[in-house]
């Protein structure tokens, strides 16, 4: 053995004594790490603990029905599945030490039209108001409970809910038509918008009491019904409230 | 609010398009520019120094030791930057002690102490072995202990031990080549392999590094060989510089074919990236890299280049062009890390927007501190020149007898 | 009434002592009931649900401690709108910047809609592969998270996520992004977003259950992910997502 060392050359033999001494002192201060700075395992175990540690703000839906009866009503209305919290805000101090920290209690107008103000990358089916048409300045919980948000009375116009439609409508050529010329809404759809339904127009010949070639009304664009898209309805290629006239 | 959210609330207005939120603030900076242009000189340098001692080049000798001592001079800087743009450079060392593994950031290490100890202090070693020892004998006090303790206080200098030194040198650079290259690869490696980010993913990335790093490399040798062999009040040897001169010319044309490569080839395929990407170039890239990385710092040197070859012009003359050709190449390079850095990360991962990147003036990932960090290698060469001196009488007998 | 009354006096005499409340919040935390091996986490998200009214983004950023400037987000709303001429414009829903200001006139939309983003958490997670200290990890359950006594605030994984869903802590200086509220999801709570989404349209869940709201959101849809060429196989999938959606 040594007389191997030996035949190694004298510069080689020095160097690879350096490298010995260099990796070895670089693997003694590894072994000296506490196992904390190595380990991935502990690693990962701690974070998940600091992680699962980690103060909840927002307490859940079912700390509020524990106390509050009112939690209970909202279970029917509109806002059945809105989590209290959406509204009060986060309320974990409060559900933990009730009488030190109360919840907000919003009751601008601008909270609630956080999401009914109209917009036109909401679905369609969302209830949306324009607030400067909507009974402007008056707190919208004068009117509506927010834990039951019916309609108090029966709104006069169709666009106090479907402001969508309502605002697409008035660009169109379509403007001067009542929505009753074509839809029927039963006052239950006014209560209850979701149960009763109002009525669409089923045929082709609903379309055509205007717009057929020989009968209808004198402004309206005439076509001839039997041969203009036949096995189509009309609004499978024309959008009713803004009917594309070119 | 602090000054990070001031600044990127000023940034805000300067978003074109939609970005994501979370990707107003460019998150590498200057710096990580500095990165890759210094390890890149690195490996450009000793391939240089190893296309010498493997083709035996004769021309080249004077400059082989003083690229040696180059890329180790930016070697030893080239982690500063790196390490000081971390959020916590306090814990740096965990990449040594608990590397992930199928990280390409984490082999960073590996790759650089592979380099430094095994390949570059190594040769060095055995290159200057012998002169080490010839030096110490001649000194007295501290030069004398540096010395002998370089030489890891070896004495034997009989022919034998000459010639094994000089085996060990041959040795080392074959696998000191590939090892460079491993080295910069590995830098267009951690761009390249970001798959989520369409101007850095390409297989090309590596390659590319590679031979914009040889360009780099060869054009600082050039460059600091015709600075400081005047100083010393020698002449410059036009052979030696015709020699380096053709490298370069040889290594621009491989990294423009190869840049230029990319381009088409992105261009050809035209995937869902690429309106944002021309986007990227002909607005925020435009004079970064259309007019200083493409037309100044590669097409005008290569012209340069052409044209000295073509017409035989005179001495003088062409130390001046190569002169400036150099200077433009670098420029050209560090342009070009700017665009793969810098550029990458201005456009939006929704290909929709682009945000703008403020360089602060001071602080720590500013513009002083990048020409602090790009000042840095050429201090530490001054110092190694000085302990190693690149050019004694011995060393002239020592590589190249048949020169004096 | 009277209950509340007398629970919240209950509560106030057994949690005199925060020290006693602080004691069993930790306790609780760190509850070893908690077996990661039976879950797998996953969220459902239906595009037509969303009606872009932030309350997620907000919890979010309070449950989370999320620095208040819009250049850090854990979740986000994206909201499109895809013009007539084929422009689309994409905006960052901010809940603190008046919505009303509109720049749309309805007649050139074509169509329009919100989609909420976050961390995908990716069965292939490009940021945990690239992480160079091994700082985030993937846990048994199916979450990623981030050590942030390890991160060494290199960013790679910012750059590395397809999605944007990272950001650089500006006070911590690690890297920190969603982990569906890890916090919560191990006592059996919603993650914030989804508590207090309005409309249902996020859904939470285990993805091996079918009997869950997570479930049926898989059986009953056509679902999509984000980037599906990237492979990173994410863990979110939408319901009606748009091709323009990046």
């Amino acid at each position: 053995m040594i007389r191997l060392i030996h035949r190694i050359p004298d510069a080689l033999r020095r160097v690879l004594v350096l490298f010995v001494v260099v990796i070895g002192i670089a693997l003694l201060v590894r072994m000296l790490l506490p196992a904390e700075l190595k380990d991935s395992g502990i690693h990962v175990k701690t974070t998940i603990e600091h992680e699962m540690a980690k103060p909840v703000k927002y307490a859940g839906s079912d700390a509020c029905t524990d106390c509050h009866e009112e939690a209970k009503l909202k279970k029917e209305g509109y806002h059945k599945n809105l989590s209290c919290e959406t509204c009060h805000g986060a309320a974990k101090d409060h559900a933990e030490n009730p009488t030190e920290t109360k919840p907000t209690l919003p009751r601008m107008r601008e909270f609630c039209s956080g999401c009914h103000i109209y917009n036109p990358s909401r679905p369609s089916g969302f209830p949306q108001i324009v607030p400067a048409a909507h009974n402007p300045l008056k707190p919208c919980v004068e009117c509506h409970n927010p834990h039951d948000p019916r309609p108090p009375k029966t709104p006069a116009e169709c666009s106090a809910c479907h402001a969508g439609i309502a605002r697409t409508k008035a660009l169109s050529p379509h403007v001067q038509l009542e929505c009753t010329v074509c839809h029927s809404a039963p006052q239950g759809h006014k209560l209850s918008p979701r149960v009763v339904r109002a009525s669409i127009p089923a045929e082709r010949a609903f379309c055509g009491k205007c717009h057929a070639k020989d009968v209808g009304a004198k402004d309206a664009p005439k076509v001839d019904m039997l041969t203009h898209g036949e096995k189509y309805l009309c609004w499978q290629c024309h959008y009713p409230h803004m009917p594309e006239v070119q | 609010m602090n000054p990070l959210t001031e600044k990127l609330f000023e940034l805000l207005k300067q978003v074109t398009g939609y970005i994501y939120p979370n990707e107003i603030e460019v998150h590498w900076g200057i710096l990580v520019v500095v990165y890759p242009y210094l390890t890149g000189l690195v490996a450009g340098a000793f391939i240089l120094a190893s296309l010498v001692k493997v083709f035996n080049v004769k021309e080249v000798q004077p400059a082989y030791r003083l690229a040696l001592l180059t890329a180790l001079a930016f070697l030893l800087i080239a982690p500063l930057p790196l390490l000081l743009h971390l959020g916590h450079p306090e814990r740096s060392f965990e990449i040594f002690i608990s590397p992930n593994f199928t990280s390409a950031m984490a082999m960073f290490g590996f790759v650089y102490a592979w380099y430094l100890m095994v390949v570059l202090l190594l040769e060095i070693w055995f290159t200057y072995r012998k002169d080490l020892i010839i030096w110490a004998q001649g000194e007295t006090g501290a030069m004398r202990f540096i010395h002998r303790a370089l030489a890891l206080f070896s004495t034997d200098i009989s022919e034998r031990a000459v010639e094994f030194d000089k085996k060990m040198v041959k040795g080392i650079t074959i696998i000191g080549i590939p090892s460079a290259f491993l080295l910069h690869g590995y830098v267009g490696f951690i761009f390249g392999s970001i798959k989520a980010n369409p101007w850095w993913s390409s297989v090309l990335m590596p390659i590319v590094f590679l031979f914009s790093a040889i360009v780099s490399g060869i054009a600082l040798v050039i460059f600091l060989y015709m600075v400081i062999t005047p100083l010393r009040g020698e002449k410059i040897e036009v052979r030696c510089l015709d020699k380096m001169a053709s490298f370069l010319f040889y290594a621009v044309i491989v990294d423009f074919s190869l840049e230029l490569l990319d381009f088409i080839h992105r261009l050809y395929e035209s995937e869902e990236s690429i309106r944002i990407l021309s986007d990227l170039v002909m607005n925020k890239l435009f004079v970064s890299l259309g007019v200083i990385q493409v037309l100044l710092g590669m097409l005008l040197p290569l012209a340069v280049m052409v044209s000295i070859r073509l017409f035989k012009l005179q001495e003088e003359l062409r130390k001046l062009l190569y002169f400036v050709s150099v200077i433009l190449i670098q420029l050209g390079i560090f342009a070009t890390r700017w665009n793969v850095v810098i550029g990458g990360q201005m456009f939006s991962k929704s290909f929709r927007g682009l945000t703008t990147f403020k360089m602060d003036l001071l602080g720590l990932e500013g513009f002083v501190m990048a020409l602090i960090l790009l000042s840095l290698p050429f201090i530490t060469l001054a110092i190694l020149i000085k302990l190693l001196p690149p050019w004694d009488k011995v060393v002239k007998s020592f590589s190249d007898g048949s020169a004096q | 009434m009277e209950r509340r009354r007398f629970l919240s006096k209950f509560i106030s005499i057994a949690a005199s002592g925060t020290v006693l409340s602080g004691f069993f919040k930790r306790t609780f935390a760190r509850s070893p009931d908690y077996d990661p091996k039976g879950h797998y986490y996953g969220m459902g998200i239906q595009i037509d649900k969303c009606i872009g009214c932030g309350k997620c983004v907000e919890a979010c950023k309070a449950e989370n401690d999320v620095p208040k400037e819009p250049f850090f987000f854990r979740t986000w709303i994206e909201r499109y709108v895809i013009k007539r001429d084929g422009e689309v414009t994409v905006q960052n829903i901010d809940p603190r910047i008046e919505q009303s200001k509109e720049v749309f006139s309805e007649g050139d939309i074509l169509r329009s809609f919100f989609v909420p983003k976050l961390c995908n958490q990716c069965e292939k997670p490009p940021c945990v592969q690239v992480c160079p200290v091994g700082a985030t990890f993937k846990t048994e359950d199916g979450v990623i998270l981030v050590d942030d006594d390890r991160c060494i605030g290199c960013r790679y994984c910012i750059q590395a996520c397809p999605y944007g869903a990272r950001y650089l802590h500006p006070e911590k200086e690690t890297a920190d992004k969603c982990t569906f509220c890890y916090h919560r999801i191990t006592k059996g709570m919603l993650p914030a977003c989804v508590e207090v989404c309005p409309t249902q349209a996020r859904i939470f869940g285990d993805v091996k259950s079918n009997a869950s709201p997570l479930g049926r959101f898989k059986r009953m849809n056509k679902l999509h992910v984000l980037k599906p060429s990237l492979n990173t196989e994410p863990k979110v999938s939408y319901s009606g997502l748009d091709g323009e959606v990046r």
